[in-house]
């Protein structure tokens, strides 16, 4: 069964989150935000300065992504998601400041996981390497903030369908321990 | 002897760009399809379709199988009785210029690693150069995504440490880059050489043929436990668990010194795109 989640999230459905666990499918409707290393640097230094954000972040995803430039008659190339990882030292303040959904790949550190369950938000993940079939689901780009940054500029997606599965849950359970050790557990009755 | 003109190697490089962004490899694909038939864990069988389905789409739809259609690595095997007329390094930056361009490939070099600001070409591609007999030249162009370059790791080993010490540094290294470099993966190992020789064979492995094996027996053998050992870890596709880690596990080695074992394990994902041509 696939779930669907709306983004941003309203403080009604924040109980929803707690249902969810790390491996559930999920479809994202709504609107996302992308921001990858340069823009996670500039956002970073907003807030640490007192100001705000270039979207509201109150509930909001972002989702790790540096798109590939649209081809004629495209709202957007390939938008797979980038490494996680490298977002980390940014993260748990853009957590505080209220955003409830990060959508990228691979492992997370301890601050960003004690960070997640301190803000009851969760990570996704997206299949990486699948930036063409994830590309048909965003309806609409529009770049909201540094577009001197080329592919790293911040752009409000409209996404449908957007697939993703949960990779650390408000449980602290993560995809990527719980996966690999349910598949050893299952493989002797393959 | 033979002339060519740069502008020649221009036009080809441009259109490999273009090409190898678009086409996953066949083998690469067959590789998938093949490890998609193993697969019973249903995340690991799902990631697997969905990675199926994008490289299709992409070949279908000429469109970039993975946003990060990376830095270009561009291998020139240039034959000593060739002549090439112009400028053969600009040539080839004006291709890779000119396919990242036309081909709507995604502009993802800075041109200093401190200060970050991004060229918008994606010049420079990375050329590597081997003088061969015969008139010819061997044009590889691989675009190499930066998740998984970010994985790779060389180790100066002790002499001591030995096929063991081998053995435990690239398991180690396919174990840390787990999900963050879109496994499947494929891993090319460079064993001996100087500590960036290591490092240019690794690289050189990525380019083989998914699955073929080193025709030194005993290095085929120790690619096939590996390989199997690699993919006992259960990490799966995206690191979701499941049966397939690693698609394609290749060794190089050179010659070394008394005193080193040099070890370079590069990572590549799943979308292990290369293309070859000659003129």
């Amino acid at each position: 069964m696939t779930i669907s989640l709306h983004a941003p999230l309203l403080p009604a459905e924040q109980d929803f989150f707690k249902n969810l666990r790390a491996g559930d499918r999920v479809l994202i409707q709504g609107t996302l935000y992308s921001a990858r290393d340069a823009a996670h640097k500039k956002m970073f230094e907003l807030l640490a300065s007192g100001k705000s954000l270039p979207f509201d972040p109150q509930g909001a995803f972002i989702y790790y992504v540096g798109p590939s430039p649209a081809p004629e008659g495209a709202v957007i190339g390939s938008a797979g998601p980038t490494t996680s990882s490298r977002m980390d030292a940014y993260t748990p303040v853009l957590l505080d400041s209220g955003v409830k959904g990060l959508i990228g790949k691979g492992y997370r550190n301890q601050e960003v996981k004690d960070s997640l369950i301190c803000n009851q938000a969760l990570y996704f993940a997206a299949t990486g390497g699948a930036g063409a079939l994830l590309s048909k689901s965003i309806l609409s780009a529009e770049v909201i903030a540094w577009p001197e940054l080329g592919t790293e500029a911040v752009r409000k997606l409209t996404v449908r369908d957007f697939p993703v599965t949960v990779a650390i849950d408000l449980a602290g359970n993560c995809v990527y321990e719980s996966g690999p050790a349910a598949w050893k557990k299952a493989r002797s009755e393959f | 002897m033979r002339t060519i003109l740069s502008s020649q190697i221009t036009e080809n490089i441009s259109e490999m760009c273009i090409s190898a962004n678009y086409n996953i490899p066949a083998d690469v694909i067959c590789a998938l399809k093949k490890a998609r038939q193993s697969e019973e864990w249903p995340i690991a069988q799902s990631v697997l379709d969905d990675i199926l389905k994008n490289d299709e789409m992409a070949a279908n739809e000429n469109l970039p199988a993975c946003q990060d259609t990376g830095m270009a690595l561009v291998f020139l095997a240039i034959g000593q009785d060739l002549h090439i007329q112009g400028d053969l390094t600009e040539a080839v930056q004006e291709g890779v210029r000119r396919g990242y361009r036309d081909g709507y490939l995604r502009k993802s070099v800075v041109s200093d690693p401190l200060e970050r600001v991004n060229t918008n070409d994606n010049t420079p591609a990375l050329i590597y150069t081997e003088i061969v007999p015969g008139d010819r030249l061997g044009i590889t162009v691989a675009p190499k995504g930066f998740g998984c370059e970010n994985m790779s790791r060389l180790a100066m080993l002790k002499p001591s440490q030995g096929e063991d010490g081998i053995r435990k540094f690239i398991l180690e290294t396919i174990c840390l880059a787990g999900p963050n470099a879109c496994p499947p993966l494929v891993v090319g190992v460079g064993i001996g050489g100087s500590f960036d020789k290591a490092a240019e064979i690794s690289k050189r492995a990525l380019l083989r043929e998914i699955g073929s094996r080193n025709p030194n027996p005993f290095y085929a053998k120790l690619e096939e436990e590996l390989l199997h050992e690699a993919n006992e870890s259960g990490i799966g596709p995206q690191g979701f668990g499941g049966r397939t880690t690693v698609l394609a596990l290749h060794i190089e080695t050179l010659p070394t010194h008394i005193a080193a074992l040099p070890c370079a394990v590069n990572i590549n994902c799943h979308a292990a795109r290369h293309e070859s041509r000659e003129i």
